[in-house]
């Protein structure tokens, strides 16, 4: 057998990355529909996975898909979805059952341009609040945000780990950018990489879904009888459909299951956050365009701090709040009509003038210059 | 067949929650028996699916089993992932006829043609029960329902002639006036592989009967009685002849290649072809 190189590296497209990343976490089961720009995942598992031993399926829609995919994980499965704006809105009512009934899968969500059909080839960054608040009823969401091809490969993986993790559907909030771009990627050796698998019982336990914050995970068709519902439900798993206290407990337990480890789950790129004069909050491809500006900014004596995050939800509101003790203004930019921008208003509006620097429409990106030349206008006033 | 049959060996003990008269509790019942007539003491080999409504709450969680209880569908998605992933296990869905051919209809009829392996039971009622009696895409035409307060103005579906032009490798149609046939095409379809239908017209007295005018459980079998049509009789019927009656027996039987043996066989395909290269 030919050893594997410790370190490789490949020239590859994010959405190729994010395939790649998938089946290194142990994903065996894909379940999508056709949508640009979130095709080309399942056109990659769709190669790949079989030889992995997976299976790769295009499901009829959306709806089938993810529940597939929940199917799938409870038959012992690591599974994922991959789709788009349109394909997330028809997916929630699935990821709100994927919550309740604490199962864990990935959905990908590379955003284009809405509303609606909008401009379907186009980059957006407008389902922030619907990976926020997509599904009904009281919830909280894990998402994770890639700026480049490498991180489409290191936040796929690591959203399978808090999927396992944490037993919950984890959002890869990608963007037509990013997963269409083409850049070298760098993996490390498979067995540095880090992979956490969900806690199974031991046979004889009945409480999969109560007692610990987050319970062990049966495996339907091992013997453990275990029922599933996305109906409220006792630690046992028997349906409670009008009882308070059992609703109480279990929804308010899935949903600190998630803000109680906020911090833990934070995760941003930083630079100068307790000392700059400007702040800047961003995303996905957005925040590429900051190194540049700050670079820029900085060459003149502005001192400009940011916080590029790589959690999107829990919303990472320590790291923010560090931000802005120190900088006076913080500029948000985003490309959508400000989604992240109240978030940051809720967080850090109290010791910060929070400005917001928007772009919508042919995919265009907010340049370097433009974010440049609002820390300017923002020092001047 | 040692031991007697009792419904009981197969349930938690928990108070069923169907109203007194209720057809979905025939169609519990035969389905259990023809697990026990099959040889199994419990539920063991089985994962059950179902969606939201008063037939989607028989397997769960009242089945002393794995169920997987889904959202209103959505019970053959899962039932997709699940017999995929877990090929040994023999996956039954439970479902109304809202869930299954309403709302869920194009799963229904997409895992026929793929003929993914599981056995799909549809209590159909005639309407939505769980919501209180709105018409269905079964609702006879004319009935009188709560969102047809002047009679439905639709013809329904055939489930069943459904399922055949969509690939199902077994179809069966009963009314629980019927349980014995019911149970045989259940052990059978239990028997078989592929994608397997069985359709049980059953009384939901409560949101259906009281305002089509029968007074209870009873009438409305004698109904589904004098209203069967054998399915051998019914192709020598004019459609006209046909109009509120009730076709029943086996619709098919046949064998093809089922969506688990054809995708593992590709998998395997694909490792061979990237093992030469
Ligand atoms: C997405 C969605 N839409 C509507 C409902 C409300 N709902 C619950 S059960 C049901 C219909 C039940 O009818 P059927 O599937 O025929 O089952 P039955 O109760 O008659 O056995 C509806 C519409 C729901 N739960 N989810
Ligand atoms: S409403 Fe109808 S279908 Fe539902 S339990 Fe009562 S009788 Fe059965």
């Amino acid at each position: 057998m030919k050893k594997k190189p410790e370190r490789n590296t490949h020239f590859w497209q994010g959405n190729e990355a994010c395939a790649e990343a998938a089946i290194v976490a142990g994903c065996r089961f894909f379940a999508g529909y056709p949508i640009t720009p979130a095709s080309e995942i399942a056109e990659y598992l769709g190669k790949k996975l079989p030889i992995a031993g997976g299976i790769a399926m295009q499901m009829e829609d959306e709806l089938a898909s993810i529940g597939a995919v929940v199917g799938a994980s409870w038959a012992g499965a690591k599974s994922m979805t991959a789709t788009s704006g349109p394909g997330f809105s028809l997916m929630q009512e699935t990821i709100g059952y994927a919550f309740m009934t604490e199962t864990p899968c990935v959905i990908v969500d590379v955003q284009r341009l809405g509303p609606s059909t909008g401009q379907a080839t186009k980059c957006g960054q407008g389902d922030v609040m619907q990976a926020r608040w997509g599904t009904h009823g009281d919830y909280s969401a894990i998402a994770l945000s890639p700026n480049s091809v490498q991180e489409m490969f290191e936040l796929t993986i690591k959203a399978f780990n808090l999927a396992e993790k944490y037993r919950t559907p984890v959002i890869l909030l990608a963007d037509e950018e990013i997963a269409h771009m083409r850049e070298q990627v760098t993996i490390p050796s498979l067995e540095s990489i880090e992979i956490v698998n969900r806690r199974k019982p031991k046979l004889g336990e009945t409480a999969f879904f109560g007692l610990e914050e987050v319970p062990p995970m049966p495996t339907v068709g091992e013997g453990y009888n275990v029922a599933v519902t996305g109906s409220t439900h006792n630690e046992y798993g028997i349906r409670f459909t009008a009882d308070p206290n059992v609703h109480k407990r279990l929804v308010e337990r899935l949903n600190s299951k998630i803000q109680d480890h906020a911090d833990e789950l934070a995760e941003a790129e930083t630079h100068s956050i307790d000392d700059c004069q400007i702040g800047i909050i961003s995303f996905g491809c957005t925040s590429r365009a900051i190194y540049e500006a700050v670079e820029k900014a900085e060459a003149i004596g502005v001192t400009v701090g940011y916080a590029r995050l790589k959690t999107i939800w829990p919303f990472p509101e320590k790291i923010v709040k560090k931000l802005a003790k120190t900088a006076e203004k913080i500029i948000v930019p985003e490309m959508n009509l400000k989604q992240l921008y109240y978030e940051v208003q809720r967080v850090a509006g109290g010791s910060s003038e929070i400005i917001a620097l928007n772009k919508i429409g042919g995919g265009e990106l907010i340049t370097p210059e433009e974010l440049t030349a609002k820390i300017m206008e923002s020092v001047k006033d | 067949m040692s031991e007697q049959f009792s419904v009981k060996k197969y349930l938690r003990d928990l108070p069923l929650p169907f109203c007194p008269g209720c057809g979905a509790m025939t169609v519990m019942s035969e389905f259990l028996r023809a697990v026990h007539e099959l040889g199994h003491d419990d539920l063991s080999k089985f994962v059950f699916c179902s969606g939201i409504g008063c037939s989607a709450w028989i397997p769960s969680p009242y089945f002393m089993a794995d169920s997987v209880h889904t959202l209103h569908g959505r019970s053959i998605p899962a039932a997709t992932g699940i017999k995929l992933m877990r090929p040994d296990v023999d996956v039954v869905v439970f479902g109304g006829d809202g869930d299954i051919v309403g709302i869920g209809l194009s799963h229904f009829i997409h895992a026929a043609r793929r003929n993914l392996d599981i056995f799909v039971i549809m209590v159909n009622n005639m309407i939505y029960g769980m919501t209180g009696g709105q018409v269905a895409p079964t609702t006879p035409f004319k009935s009188i329902t709560t969102t047809t307060p002047y009679g439905s103005f639709e013809h329904p579906l055939d489930a069943a002639r459904l399922a055949v032009t969509a690939g199902a490798c077994y179809v069966a149609r009963w009314t629980t006036a019927q349980p014995n046939e019911l149970k045989e095409s259940m052990k059978k379809a239990l028997g078989i592989r592929g994608f397997r239908f069985v359709e049980a017209v059953s009384q939901c007295p409560t949101a259906f009967g009281r305002r089509a005018g029968f007074k209870n459980a009873g009438e409305m079998l004698k109904w589904f009685k004098e209203n069967v049509i054998p399915i051998h009789q019914a192709e020598k019927m004019t459609e006209e002849a046909l109009g509120g009656k009730i076709v029943v027996g086996e619709f098919i039987q046949r064998q093809r290649p089922t969506l688990v043996e054809n995708i593992y066989k590709a998998i395997e395909e694909a490792q061979e072809g990237n093992e030469k290269s």
